[in-house]
């Protein structure tokens, strides 16, 4: 007895059935889990306002992340005096508008406040370019890697597995001064002296971005890896063998959407470790040039004066704080959304 | 089992002299030399200087020699003088002869003492600050963690996730200068700068003492390190073991009528805590290299500051012997990751 079974479907279905086959495509119930996630939607809320003060930096800041006023040298407002007893024997207000400097100044006498908003560039370019070098180098290799199998898989893996063991920390660091110095007096014209103007152009960023998406792809490469390789076995991938498809056919159209989801979610979480690595390397003085502001070059210059004025590493290590927690929640809350484990749950 | 642990020595020698290589390389291509100073140098001594250090042979055979020295014993039947280049890490005697073993040279920047040296009376310190910071992670994650997933969708889980997430987003130059500010500043309860044990050292690494004036430097720059990551480990915990508890030998267990600390105790945690073991290995080598910051924030005579100096200074054995030392640590460590995991986890078979 043969049954057309997609007409007894269409059917029911016209027909208006209880039984009603409620699907909701993924994007959607991902959407709707990340909207009811408080934590994941003040997360994205902090976030976008951190941009939007970055994107109008020269709007918001009240005066220039560089002007020194050395009259004014870790000037120190009245109200902080108050928050911070410990400033009164050092702390003094700038002459004429106390309330000049709002959370005061640094050492050679410039607008922390200006500093820290200038600073978020440093941080929040790294939070897109971070993940961004660290995706296309890792999904690239990884995908080539599970794709090919065999020796070249072999050899790539093996290549992944040696820069394992590269302390990263201090890998990134030799890297950095290796950035730093060889590229200081390059050649005109070369490929190294376009580099280096236009590094010098970003304040310092470029190297720093560089830098850290050499170390960070490993991870990527192994996870698309092992996505391709679960995918690649998959009968829809078979039949479109057998009808003849490309090999980058297969790669772009078939395997690449299907594992893009969870790579992208992982990179997300990721995130506050580059931003960490960022304040890291300036902190330790091989990130931006100065006077270029950056949260962690800030913190290191303010640590040294902690015990007179606290107020110059607080303010920007609180930064720094409230934004990897930003990016945490909403990484959170997106892994979340799009765990399959939760599909259809609130 | 031993056939796996000898593949496992081979390969981490591989990885450990391609590291090698590449750092050799690496820095050998930064431009300057170790004897750049601002107000330069006669070219005569600084030839003779290069001779000294072997600095004016080819790249390969420097290299060579680096290794030489660093693993092939030395044996003498006199006693080894008591200089710069006759010095090693181990020296013992065995029968009539005595031995010099792993040498990794001098430093460039300051003249009276080697790399042993440092890895004698430095390493030690970060070694402690790191592994203080491993027992703060484990001991404050997995505690956390537990808790967390056995009363979870309570107000318990949900403090200690949002604790969790407050320790991931305050990396140590964040809380290292607030905890000085609060404890060492305001309260003026700890020391702001410093490290209470000094060598020499008891088995090479450990402290002599651990009284008050040991802890009173130590308790800052600990949890400033590890609190990050012991709310990396509480929400792997807590997500591991909620993933073990849905498992249907859970169910089996309550369908017997165990007791339900019996479930936990006997049967789930064990199993939850494989993952867990597995971030382990690389969590202690990112704290040992994490140390470096924490020294820097808090004036403590570890590796840390040695290895940025070493290399703004072109120090080249001091660079070489950090990073080798280091990378070892790395690849000892996740290998005894991979060995406990055989252990936790009877399905694992060593191949």
């Amino acid at each position: 007895m043969a049954v057309d079974l997609g007409n007894t479907l269409k059917n029911s279905h016209d027909a208006g059935s209880p039984i009603s086959l409620k699907s909701e495509s993924l994007g959607k119930d991902a959407l709707r889990r990340l909207v009811k996630n408080r934590a994941a939607m003040v997360g994205g809320v902090i976030i976008i306002l951190l941009y939007l003060m970055m994107i109008f930096a020269d709007k918001i800041a009240p005066y220039d992340f560089a002007t020194q006023t050395l009259a004014e040298q870790n000037a120190v407002p009245p109200w902080l005096m108050k928050v911070f007893p410990s400033m009164e024997p050092y702390g003094k207000p700038p002459a004429g508008d106390v309330n000049k400097y709002i959370l005061g100044a640094d050492y050679v006498g410039r607008d922390l406040l200006s500093r820290i908003i200038y600073g978020s560039r440093v941080s929040l370019i790294i939070a897109i370019i971070g993940p961004l070098i660290s995706l296309i180098i890792g999904v690239v290799y990884g995908s080539i890697s599970g794709f090919f199998g065999g020796w070249v898989d072999n050899l790539m893996m093996r290549i992944v597995d040696v820069l394992y063991a590269f302390p990263s920390l201090l890998f990134t660091i030799l890297l950095m001064t290796f950035f730093r110095n060889s590229l200081a007096n390059p050649a005109p014209g070369s490929f190294g002296a376009m580099l280096s103007s236009f590094d010098s152009k970003l304040g310092g960023m470029l190297f720093i971005f560089i830098g850290i998406g050499l170390t960070a792809w490993q991870t990527m490469a192994r996870l698309t890896r092992g996505q391709v390789l679960s995918i690649k076995e998959k009968e829809f991938i078979e039949a479109a063998r057998s009808i003849g498809s490309s090999d980058s056919r297969i790669m772009f159209r078939h395997i690449m959407p299907n594992i893009i989801g969870p790579l992208v979610v992982n990179e997300t979480l990721m995130i506050p470790g580059y931003i960490n690595t960022e304040a890291f390397l300036s902190f330790i003085g091989l990130g931006v040039n100065p006077p270029t502001p950056s949260w962690g070059a800030m913190i290191s210059d303010g640590s040294k004066v902690v015990r007179t004025y606290p107020n110059q590493t607080i303010f920007p290590a609180l930064m720094l704080a409230i934004t990897m927690f930003a990016f945490n929640f909403l990484g959170d809350g997106l892994r979340d959304a799009l765990d399959p484990q939760m599909r259809g749950k609130t | 089992m031993g056939k796996y642990i000898l593949k496992r020595l081979v390969y981490m020698i591989v990885v450990l002299v391609v590291v090698s290589i590449i750092t050799f390389g690496l820095m050998h291509s930064v431009p300057g030399g170790p004897f750049d100073k601002e107000k330069p140098l006669p070219k005569e001594i600084i030839a003779n200087l290069e001779k000294r250090y072997h600095l004016d042979q080819p790249l390969p055979v420097q290299y060579l020699e680096y290794m030489k020295a660093l693993v092939v014993p030395r044996v003498s039947k006199q006693k080894f003088p008591n200089t710069i280049d006759d010095d090693a890490l181990f020296k013992f005697k065995v029968g009539d002869y005595y031995v010099n073993w792993v040498n990794f040279g001098p430093s460039y920047s300051s003249r009276s003492r080697t790399v042993n040296d440092m890895l004698r009376d430095q390493l030690p310190i970060s070694i402690q600050l790191g592994f203080l910071a491993f027992m703060v992670a484990i001991l404050i994650g997995m505690p956390l963690g537990i808790l967390a997933a056995l009363k979870q969708n309570t107000w318990i889980d949900y403090l200690c996730m949002t604790l969790a997430i407050f320790g991931v987003s305050v990396p140590v130059i964040v809380l290292g200068p607030i905890l000085i500010w609060i404890f060492g500043v305001s309260l003026k309860w700890l020391p702001v700068t410093g490290w209470g044990a000094k060598p020499p050292f008891v088995a090479g690494f450990l402290p002599k003492t651990y009284n008050w004036n040991f802890w009173k430097y130590a308790i800052m720059p600990m949890f400033a390190l590890g609190l990050s990551s012991s709310a990396s480990i509480a929400r792997l915990t807590r997500a591991s073991l909620l993933q073990v508890i849905r498992e249907d030998y859970i169910r089996t267990a309550r369908a017997k009528g165990l007791k339900e600390r019996a479930i936990i105790w006997g049967h789930a945690l064990k199993n939850s805590l494989i993952p867990v073991v597995t971030i382990l290995g690389p969590m202690f080598a990112s704290l040992l290299t994490g140390t470096f910051v924490t020294e820097t924030i808090f004036g403590i005579p570890g590796m840390g500051r040695y290895f940025v100096n070493s290399i703004t200074a072109r120090d080249y054995p001091v660079i070489m012997g950090t990073v080798l030392i280091y990378a070892v640590f790395l690849v000892v460590s996740n290998l005894i990751v991979d060995l406990v995991y055989g252990l936790l986890d009877p399905r694992i078979r060593f191949e």
